[in-house]
């Protein structure tokens, strides 16, 4: 209980005093994920789309992908990142291991399939009211996507903050490929697992504080922003 | 040009090895107002599926005037619970012309007068989704108008409504006929066929089985079950 | 609007994959940054010789993998008998011996396999195995697991594989705190206790055995195998670590007033 109220304790004054380094890690942590997010939701949104309204001969199979990727271990993920930007792998020329760029391609892989897998349920559901009007309408392929993907546009954002929430407090593969070096690809989950590591419980505690703090108002920040929960009807 | 008349030839369909309708073979000429009667399960849904080209033909053909991709373009189907979109109620309404790459601004100013025409003049920027099932159901009508189509497919549009509602409506498709539009109207409520048929189609398990002015039929149907069905008998 | 964001997006991207000129990206083992050494000599080699060096703190078994691949410059480690083999084999182009510091057994301080009263290390751990008193052991083939098992060796028994042997296969940081969780014994490098937070019931049992002294070894990843590396840097940095006044900063080093490193890099 006292290692708790010492991380409350952490938590509050490196906020009030906006501890520089903190703040540094912080906009890291938020300039990775929101970027590996942002690509994510650009690849994971438009595919759960296409997959809800396609059919084709091994849909089932790439759905059940898709939802098995969704469990894979970000461990694995930085691992496989690491093998392919590793100076001696595929990419190792472009130079990018430990780099925040690095960090933000193990995201893409661990958000989009999260992302595709949310937006494929939800837009399925959508899908299966709008059928006969979107079919009686006449439309193309790509106009059903866009009706759908707008209409869906709430559901898609709770998706992406999903993929938000899963990149943004992920540790396994951003410490393999980024390093947790300091004042370069070191970010808060990576700082947590250092004082941890250190056993400065209450400062690792502290840390995780703020990292939800943030989470929470970027949540906010975007539903404010988007108006969903305000209008909320749909 | 017209797109009608529409031509079946021998058009059958078969769910699960099943047949349920079939087989039909009518010409419908324009500028019909028609009743499709019949009790529930005789096919009157996947009879105007059929012809609006949303239901898959397992034998035979449909006909247009022109092909069938032009043909497409010039017809509306509104459902019996209607397909309200999760936008507000004027781009509910200007949805059709969006699709067709109409100006937005005129697309706007079209479906305003749609909606001012149903009653819904106040409640542009709602969501539609709120709406009550006949203001959803007027809705659904005035998007499937605002084309202005030369056929309009009705899939019991009343059904589930009130009086009130169900005056609106049968008010805007008396108006739609008069301005010039082919109406194909299914239903099983008599009074309805009798108000505003100029001519019935009395279908029973999926077949055709008699085809009148609404006069001859309202007046004595050839037909046993569709006598039967007047009458109020179970068929 | 949107497209801002989008433009704003790809500068963040294009901007995170620009790296700074004059940097050394070095693999160092967790002892050492948990140290907090590195804290101090960092910053002075850039005053100093204007070097940004990048740590990457790993486990020596990961740090020399990171070598041979090439992703480091060169690489801080301490496990003499896989740093020969990784200058043999060419990885790196030879191995500067800097400092060592030494590793101390900490266990509860009611010490109940009276480990405190052994003579040397041997004795120690032979005393853990009579009192079957619970042993953490890094088990993550770091250079601290490694002199771990080879000190077990030379025990009559040798290696532990009875129930009282945990290995946990963490850093050094975590085997400590599964250490104060099971009121446990643990070889750690006597910097990571130091600086270790969470003490709670433990303490240094037993130390000073010239066995336990702990060699780093510094080493150039080699530029013949991987041309990219920058081996002029690296090369730099070794000068100054090895420098008479760098070395001597090593050697002042202190926390709780003891000193940790002792420097003995040859000139």
């Amino acid at each position: 209980m006292g290692d708790i109220w010492e991380g409350l304790e952490a938590a509050f004054w490196l906020i009030v005093t906006l501890d520089p380094e903190l703040v540094q890690i912080s906009l890291r942590s938020l300039q990775v994920s929101i970027t590996a997010v942002a690509i994510a939701a650009l690849i994971g949104v438009p595919f759960g789309a296409w997959l809800a309204i396609s059919r084709f001969r091994r849909r089932r199979a790439t759905i059940a992908v898709l939802n098995a990727l969704m469990g894979l271990p970000p461990v694995v993920v930085g691992l496989f990142v690491y093998l392919l930007l590793s100076r001696s792998g595929p990419f190792g020329v472009l130079g990018l291991l430990y780099t925040p760029t690095a960090m933000i391609i193990a995201q893409v892989i661990i958000a989009t399939p999260l992302i595709a897998s949310i937006s494929h349920q939800a837009i399925r559901d959508l899908w299966a009211d709008y059928h006969d009007l979107l079919i009686s309408l006449n439309t193309t392929k790509r106009q059903r996507m866009r009706a759908l993907v707008w209409d869906g546009r709430r559901s898609l954002l709770t998706a992406t903050l999903a993929g938000f929430g899963r990149a943004i407090g992920e540790v396994g593969a951003i410490m393999i490929v980024g390093g947790n070096i300091e004042n370069a690809t070191r970010v808060l989950t990576t700082s947590i697992a250092l004082e941890t590591s250190k056993g400065n419980f209450a400062l690792a505690l502290g840390l995780g504080f703020v990292l939800i703090a943030i989470a929470i108002a970027i949540n906010l920040g975007i539903h404010a922003i988007s108006g969903t929960e305000r209008e909320g009807r749909w | 040009m017209s797109i009608l008349p529409v031509n079946l030839s021998n058009v059958t369909v078969e769910k699960r090895g099943k047949r349920i309708i079939g087989p039909v073979s009518m010409e419908l000429p324009g500028g019909g107002l028609t009743i499709v009667l019949g009790p529930n399960g005789a096919g009157k849904t996947t009879l105007l599926r059929t012809m609006h080209g949303i239901e898959r033909i397992s034998g035979g053909d449909v006909r247009w005037q022109v092909s069938r991709r032009e043909a497409e373009l010039h017809q509306s189907f509104v459902f019996q619970t209607p397909i309200i979109m999760r936008r507000s109620v004027l781009d509910n309404i200007a949805y059709p012309l969006h699709l067709r790459g109409h100006p937005r601004k005129a697309s706007r100013q079209q479906a305003e007068d749609w909606a001012q025409r149903i009653g819904l003049g106040d409640a542009l920027e709602r969501p539609a989704t709120v709406l009550s099932g006949g203001e959803r159901q007027k809705l659904a009508l005035a998007r499937a108008l605002i084309i202005k189509p030369d056929i309009v497919f009705l899939d019991e549009p009343t059904a589930n409504l009130d009086g009130s509602a169900m005056r609106d409506i049968e008010q805007l498709v008396q108006d739609a006929h008069e301005s010039g539009m082919t109406i194909v109207l299914a239903t099983h409520n008599l009074g309805q066929a009798r108000r505003l048929g100029k001519e019935v189609i009395y279908i029973q398990d999926g077949v055709i089985q008699e085809r009148s002015s609404a006069k001859a039929f309202f007046a004595g149907p050839e037909d046993a079950g569709a006598a039967a069905f007047i009458n109020g008998d179970i068929v | 609007m949107v497209q801002r964001m989008v433009l704003a997006l790809f500068l963040t991207v294009l901007t995170s994959v620009c790296v700074h000129a004059d940097t050394l990206r070095m693999a160092v083992t967790t002892s050492f940054h948990n140290s907090g050494l590195s804290d101090v000599l960092l910053p002075l080699a850039e005053a100093e010789i204007g070097l940004t060096v990048e740590l990457v703190v790993v486990g020596t078994g990961q740090a020399l993998r990171l070598g041979r691949a090439g992703d480091v410059d060169a690489i801080l480690v301490h496990s003499k008998a896989a740093e020969i083999e990784f200058v043999e084999q060419g990885f790196g182009t030879h191995r500067r011996e800097i400092m060592y510091n030494d590793f101390v057994i900490v266990g509860p301080s009611s010490d109940p396999a009276q480990v405190a009263a052994s003579s040397d290390v041997v004795g120690a751990l032979s005393a853990i195995r009579n009192a079957e008193a619970i042993f953490v052991s890094r088990g993550d083939d770091s250079g601290t697991h490694r002199r771990e098992l080879a000190l077990w060796n030379r025990t009559d028994d040798g290696i532990p594989t009875e129930a009282w042997y945990r290995p946990v296969g963490a850093g050094m940081g975590a085997a400590l705190n599964v250490a104060v969780g099971m009121d446990a014994y643990v070889l750690s490098d006597r910097a990571s206790w130091l600086n270790f937070g969470r003490k709670d019931g433990l303490a240094v049992l037993f130390e000073g055995d010239p066995t336990l002294f702990n060699q780093y070894g510094y080493l150039p990843v080699s530029a013949a195998r991987h041309p990219h590396v920058k081996a002029q840097s690296a090369q730099a940095f070794e000068d100054w670590l090895t420098s008479p006044s760098t070395q001597a900063t090593i050697g002042s080093y202190e926390i709780d007033g003891q000193t940790l490193f002792v420097p003995n890099a040859k000139q």
